[in-house]
């Protein structure tokens, strides 16, 4: 048998060239969605394949490549597109986000700090920011093209007016360099203040939807609130029960039908970076609400 | 896991010359001013080596190519252009998608090129701009991809060089993109940057 025989990077080279020249025109137009014509990927929609065809336009035989999925280098998305690109371009891979120069992500920022010799590739499922409160395209065109962003107030403002604060967890929509409204795909938002001035180059790609786009180093990127309500990172009150971390994002992880349940940070390679250099679980002390009955 | 011998095989040159070429002139975009290299291409005077390289890794039959009057003065360039990308030359500026300028002192005005609209600023010129040195006038620089300020020299100019990218940024987010070629060094200036002073 055969087996098949691909370009470097799986795509063919014009497609390449139609993917870096929608990427070129998204940095120059800082979280402008730029159309682009998104191909049919060897993985489902939703796998990432918007972020796997702009990884697959940028990488280099020299690139070594990170994948995280919700901050894990070890769940079935990540490890699938790693050996995705381990096939189809035999670049290096490596789990340390010190190591990487481009590094996929779906949903988490990682907590280290990254390099300016770094690139981040979020997956994107829904680009537009406005989509649901605007199902339209022309007309969610016509508003950033306007800068007509007060719809996305009056969403917030819908949920300080239910739920008494701006409940919006995820996704959480931001400005770039104080123009475009954008989605910064469903990170938590513990992660948006990590998209300002950061050192490398961010860029999003949405594969069923068909959009690209970017945040270039060290540029400003302020998420949207009020003068009274002003934006607020959220972290569960608890501290890693694997690294003692008190500063990163935790995942909950139930751990049995009796609602026990334990905080671990969501980034695998922080976690495991820090129990490197010795920080142990503190003495188990479980959450004062951790059972419920 | 190892890659496949055929895949290796595969491991052909141009897919690693254009993807060079790419990824300098997206480290170039993302930090506007920054200079970087490119070994660049053999190509007919007076196209020089790393801006056939980036022609070659950016244009194709989907991107008109318009070319000033000392590139379109030479036939070979012509030739060149259509044989390795087949991308269709245009004698409209604001009809294409890449500007090929070869005498910088006679930058057209950026008006002239497709600016985009205000729906689609993307639908706009990049112009490629052949200079001789990255020295002369400073102008200072901000904006997206700048930590505090850059400085960025370029020569041949015109003269009124800054007072036209503050136009260009002042018709933001349309407006067109500049690349700048000397020797095995390129750089670019974005529209998103601002110029501070020069």
């Amino acid at each position: 048998m055969t087996a098949p025989v691909y370009n470097f990077a799986y795509l063919d080279e014009q497609t390449k060239r139609m993917i870096r020249r929608a990427i070129l025109k998204a940095i120059a137009i800082p979280g402008y969605q730029v159309p682009f014509a998104s191909r049919e990927m060897p993985m489902p929609y939703g796998w990432g394949t918007g972020g796997v065809q702009v990884t697959a336009a940028i990488l280099g035989p020299r690139d070594v490549l990170k994948v995280i999925d919700q901050g894990s280098d070890d769940t079935t998305n990540a490890v699938s597109i790693r050996k995705f690109f381990t096939r189809t371009a035999g670049v290096r891979t490596t789990t340390a986000t010190g190591e990487a120069t481009v590094i996929q992500t779906r949903h988490r920022v990682p907590e280290a700090a990254l390099n300016e010799n770094q690139v981040l590739v979020y997956q994107v499922p829904i680009p537009e920011p406005l989509r649901f409160l605007e199902p339209r395209e022309t007309e969610t065109r016509r508003m950033h093209a306007l800068s007509e962003y007060g719809l996305m107030h009056v969403k917030l403002y819908e949920d300080i007016a239910r739920h008494g604060h701006i409940a919006t967890a995820y996704a959480y929509p931001v400005q770039v360099d104080g123009r475009y409204v954008m989605d910064p795909s469903p990170i938590p938002k513990f992660d948006n203040p990590k998209l300002s001035d950061c050192a490398a180059l961010q860029l999003f790609g949405a594969g069923r939807e068909k959009r690209i786009y970017a945040i270039p180093p060290y540029t400003r990127v302020t998420s949207r609130d009020f003068d009274d309500h002003p934006f607020e990172p959220y972290r569960h009150d608890a501290s890693c029960e694997l690294c003692a971390a008190t500063e990163s994002y935790l995942d909950e992880v139930i751990t049995d039908d009796a609602g026990n349940r334990m905080f671990v940070c969501s980034d695998t390679d922080y976690c495991e970076h820090r129990r490197a250099l010795g920080h142990g679980p503190v003495a188990a002390s479980p959450p004062a609400e951790a059972v419920h009955d | 896991m190892s890659p496949t011998p055929q895949m290796n095989e595969r491991s052909v040159e141009p897919a690693f010359a254009s993807q060079a070429a790419f990824r300098a002139l997206m480290e170039c975009l993302s930090r506007p001013g920054e200079r970087r290299t490119l070994d660049g291409i053999g190509a007919p005077a007076p196209m020089q080596a790393a801006t056939a390289a980036l022609v070659r890794s950016l244009a194709d039959y989907e991107s008109p190519i318009w070319l000033d009057p000392v590139f379109a003065a030479a036939p070979a360039i012509t030739d060149w252009i259509r044989f390795h990308t087949g991308a269709p030359i245009v004698a409209a500026p604001s009809k294409a998608a890449f500007a090929l300028v070869a005498d910088a002192s006679a930058l057209p005005d950026f008006m002239q090129f497709a600016q985009g609209s205000e729906e689609y600023p993307d639908r706009s010129t990049t112009v490629i701009v052949q200079v001789e040195r990255f020295t002369g006038t400073k102008l200072t620089l901000q904006g997206p991809g700048i930590e505090t300020t850059r400085d960025f020299a370029a020569e041949p100019l015109p003269a009124d060089f800054a007072q036209r990218l503050r136009d260009n940024r002042e018709m933001y987010p349309r407006g067109i993109d500049l690349v700048f070629v000397a020797g095995h060094e390129i750089a670019a200036l974005p529209r998103s940057v601002r110029v501070v002073e020069n």
